[in-house]
């Protein structure tokens, strides 16, 4: 077994350093060394996109990412998306369109919805079935997901 | 196009019911709070690994597990010569039927293994990364047997046998893999096809296929040394994993305790056990708590997919469009234990049409596949392409459009049921006329290799046995305690149906779902059942609660019981005008007292007030649901589009409509990637060959166009609020309704699942056939 390592990083806005082998995926480090189980486990190939969390702005499949190569990034996972108790439009457009049902995909969701309207804030339908192909939800049939993100950017336009 | 709710009938006026709340357990899911069973964590916790057998069928010469208990960091090492054995018997578990004998030896494979993925010894170590290490320690001698992959090649006369001991009732004193045998019969098929002037026959495989939860199945099993044990685990049913864990761990099911997790997802896959008596075993034997979670190929390979199936059916009409005949052959394939769900399958193919002269003959297969569990309205996808595309051709062949010709041949209220007594009051003309009347049947589709296609499909639905606990507390909020694990929002429903009964607006009441020791036995989140049973004991236990308010307030106006009523949250005295409590004026010159003011009181009064109910629903509230989709034909690659999809449904009553459409939409998802992309790829050694997400293709929000939504209220006049249930039945039609889509685009008739661009491609260019 390779050496421990050292990791610093930003986690959710705040400098935050752990120690992980070498082995371990950035999700590992996240759900067992660090006890963030927002991102969830699906596949572990990266093809569900439960686990999504934003490295420097970017979605990435933590599953894919070693613990390691968070050295010097800023990362963002579910749990900070909220501003303190005040929920994301995203997040309260989720709840209010119903667009969760078992609910373990939403926090991936939430991560690669949030990325989108980052970078682009007027997205049309087609861009949004386009941003979230990465991730996949087998309980809704995507409508009430797509819907609460386009309500959401119109929200947060509205706020702008 | 937005969805859009259609009550076709519900004359009774609610306060709560039928609006849309949000639901009270999501915060915690959209904050990443919400803990499902891989989230528990313990201090001292190992963690395990499964190892699996990668034959599909093979004797076990032997186990040596000595150099894995060696690696530094495993604490224990188990095997199936670690679990009891059981006699093989049938047992019943709610509604599922269980041998405890196969249940454990799929557990753990003893003797032989009899499918890729067979768990054959587990590891509990104190990293997963050392666990999967042990793995590769354990030595274990095969002596590779013929695996047996389908139907076809288990069913005859020289096949290579699965079970030693399994036999028929067909054939007894025989080896066998046909587990079961069901025939149903009414009326003469024979003189029904000579009143036909058309008659289809057809022959129709569909693969088998997986429920898809994205959350792979998980347990912490810790076990105590006075002889308990506590299991977290995400499930469907907690009561069954209770009790299938107690009888293959040979332990008394009192001594268990499972604690339900959050699910996610689970569609039926999650109402049998797999890790959760292993967990326990790892636990005894390293005295420390244990967490074991599945991978997704784990998941795939060696939980329990539905069945994959062959179907012949013979169907027969006039040129008026009457239906005259229907006959029907239908196997099954198992898997490795008997149980299909292929008397589903028989007692659904038919349902929703009024046929004097039917003949079915059903078969359950073993074969070299993981053991089929429950998936959506279990084995009626199925049956519903091979019925729906053969009545889509007679109404072809009659010149009559696809759903009049349904709802001329439709049941009704008094029509027989293939299997049991007449329907009572149905919706299914009401939920034909429903798809009819939509804005997608009434608008026109024009285009190159473009077709429209329609299908229908029933679903039982059940009851069973549900327990509820209504607390009142001392401010007047309630909560609202079950057994049912939440699986789409149905706690929501249930907060819903105490508020309406209390009085309280939905915010006021928490709905909670608690573990096995905590509540009355609870049968599986499954069946379609939870709104109808668990809700019916929720409205049962409020109503309790409401005669202990009724008795106190009673008791505080010195009247009797008879005379107080119960009007909007508050108990008036009889002859009151007014249900508020602000107007202490009244008729009889009592004041009314609202809830919160007797809650407030209740120490005064007599102590606590909580409702309780226990119910055993044994009546259904038969579901019916007809989907509607437009596609385009890709003739160069045989891809297939879906442009446009609209699935109508009768739920009887919808409690909170939002996640009514969210089942309908969820079951229409999936039965759109079964009819186009998904199945299980065996290699003729009997490995599967696409284990993960990415060739196990579902359907992602590029795959799907909106999917529009028409609810169809046709109340079920057995239960008192009109619900009949709407977990499954949207999952029937879809594929029906692609293959008959993909008809009428290109003129050729699929008789495979799924509809994948190999398969159609290779259809398409076979020269055609009238």
């Amino acid at each position: 077994m390779a050496m421990k390592q050292i990791v610093e990083t930003k986690l959710n806005g705040e400098p935050v350093e752990f120690i992980c082998e070498p082995r371990q995926s950035l999700l590992e480090v996240l759900r067992d060394n660090l006890g963030l189980t927002g991102s969830k486990e699906g596949c572990l190939t990266g093809d569900c996109g439960a686990c999504s969390v934003l490295i420097n702005g970017r979605v990435a499949c933590s599953c894919l990412v070693l613990g390691v190569e968070a050295q010097g990034k800023e990362i963002s996972t579910i749990e900070g998306m909220a501003n303190g108790s005040r929920l994301h439009p995203l997040q309260q457009k989720f709840l209010e369109h119903a667009s969760l049902q078992c609910g373990i995909c939403t926090p991936g969701f939430l991560i690669a919805a949030k990325a989108l309207l980052d970078r682009n804030p007027s997205p049309s339908e087609p861009d949004v079935r386009y941003a979230l192909a990465g991730n996949l939800c087998r309980c809704t049939g995507y409508d009430k997901i797509v819907k609460a993100v386009l309500e959401a950017a119109r929200e947060i336009r509205a706020a702008a | 196009m937005a969805a859009s709710t259609t009550p076709t009938s519900g004359e009774k006026k609610f306060r709560v019911i039928g609006t849309r709340p949000v639901r009270p357990d999501g915060v915690d899911k959209v904050t990443g709070r919400a803990k499902y069973g891989a989230d528990y964590t313990f201090p001292g916790l190992l963690f395990g690994k499964v190892l699996r057998s990668p034959h599909a069928h093979a004797r076990i010469k032997s186990i040596n597990i000595e150099e894995a208990k060696k690696l530094p960091g495993v604490k224990a090492v188990v095997t199936g010569e670690h679990l009891p054995g059981l006699k093989s018997e049938s047992d019943q578990v709610g509604e599922i039927a269980m041998n405890p004998h196969y249940l454990s030896l799929n557990i753990f494979a003893r003797g032989k293994v009899l499918y890729d993925g067979h768990a054959v010894a587990a590891v509990a170590a104190t990293s997963p990364h050392i666990a999967e290490e042990a793995l590769g320690l354990i030595e274990v001698e095969y002596e590779p047997l013929p695996p047996v992959m389908t139907v076809d090649e288990a069913m005859k006369e020289d096949a290579t046998i699965l079970l030693p001991e399994l036999r028929n009732k067909v054939t007894p004193g025989k080896q066998t893999n046909i587990a079961g045998y069901l025939q149903l019969k009414r009326g003469d098929v024979e003189a029904g096809f000579k009143a036909a002037d058309f008659i289809v026959e057809r022959e129709f495989n569909t693969a088998m296929v997986h429920q898809g939860y994205i959350e792979p199945h998980n347990a912490v099993g810790i076990y105590s040394s006075d002889g308990h044990a506590t299991i977290y685990c995400s499930t469907q049913g907690p009561f069954e994993v209770r009790s299938m864990s107690a009888k293959v761990l040979g332990m008394e099911e009192g001594k268990i305790k499972v604690v339900p997790a959050e699910i996610g997802g689970g569609f039926g896959g999650k109402t049998t056990i797999y890790l959760e008596p292993v967990s326990v075993m790892l636990s005894k034997e390293s005295g420390a708590p244990v967490k074991m979670v599945m991978t997704r190929s784990e998941v795939l390979r060696a939980s329990g997919p539905t069945s994959g199936s062959k179907i012949k059916i013979k169907m027969g009409c006039t040129k008026k469009g009457e239906i005259t005949a229907a006959q029907v052959w239908m196997a099954y394939e198992a898997g490795a234990f008997p149980g299909s769900p292929v008397n589903a399958g028989a007692m659904t193919i038919l349902a929703p049409y009024k046929i004097e002269n039917t003949l079915i003959d059903a078969y359950d297969v073993v074969v070299n596949r993981p053991k089929t569990a429950a998936y959506r309205a279990p084995g009626a996808t199925n049956a519903a392409m091979a019925s729906e595309t053969v009545i889509d051709e007679l109404a072809e062949k009659c010149g009559i459009d696809p759903l009049d010709f349904r709802i001329q041949n439709g049941a009704a209220e008094g029509s027989p049921q293939p299997a049991g007594p007449p329907y009572k009051r149905i919706g299914y003309i009401e939920t034909c006329q429903a798809l009819k009347n939509s804005p997608h049947y009434k608008s026109k589709l024009s285009g190159k290799n473009r077709g429209r296609g329609v299908a229908t499909g029933f679903w039982f639905n059940v009851g069973f046995q549900s327990s509820a606990i209504v607390n009142i507390h001392g401010d007047g909020t309630a909560s609202v305690v079950t057994g049912s694990p939440d699986i789409g929002g149905s706690r929501a429903s249930m907060a819903m149906i105490a508020a309406e009964v209390l009085g309280l607006s939905v915010e006021d009441v928490r709905p909670v779902v608690t573990d096995t020791d905590s509540i009355g036995h609870t049968d599986v989140t499954g069946g379609s059942r939870v709104t109808t049973a668990t809700g019916l004991a929720v409205f049962d236990a409020a109503n309790d609660a409401v005669r202990q308010i009724k008795e106190r307030a009673a008791r505080t106006w010195e009247r009797k019981f008879d005379e107080v009523e119960f009007v909007n949250g508050n108990a008036v005295a009889k002859g009151n005008v007014s249900g508020s409590a602000n107007t202490p004026i009244t008729e009889t010159g009592v004041a009314p007292l609202s809830l919160k003011e007797i809650a407030a009181k209740a120490a005064r009064t007599g102590g606590p007030i909580t409702g309780r109910a226990n119910v055993n629903v044994r009546s259904s509230g038969p579901a019916f649901a007809g989907t509607c989709v437009d596609v385009e034909v890709d003739p160069e690659t045989g891809k297939v589009q879906i442009l446009r999809a609209t699935v109508t449904q009768d739920a009887g009553r919808a409690i909170h409509p939002s996640y009514v459409e969210g089942q309908m939409q969820g079951g229409t998802a999936q039965g759109l990637g079964w009819a186009l992309n998904e199945e299980y790829f065996y290699d003729q050694n009997g490995t599967l060959r696409n284990t993960g997400f990415l060739d196990y293709r579902m359907p992602t929000c590029l795959d799907l166009p909106e999917i529009e939504t028409v609810i169809v209220e046709v109340a079920n006049p057995l239960h008192p609020l009109g619900v009949r249930g709407v977990g499954e039945v949207s999952i029937v039609p879809p594929p029906a309704a692609v293959a008959n889509a993909i008809a009428h685009a290109t003129g050729v008739r699929m008789t495979e699942l799924p509809m994948s661009p190999p398969k159609l491609l290779k259809a398409l260019s076979k020269p055609k056939k009238k």
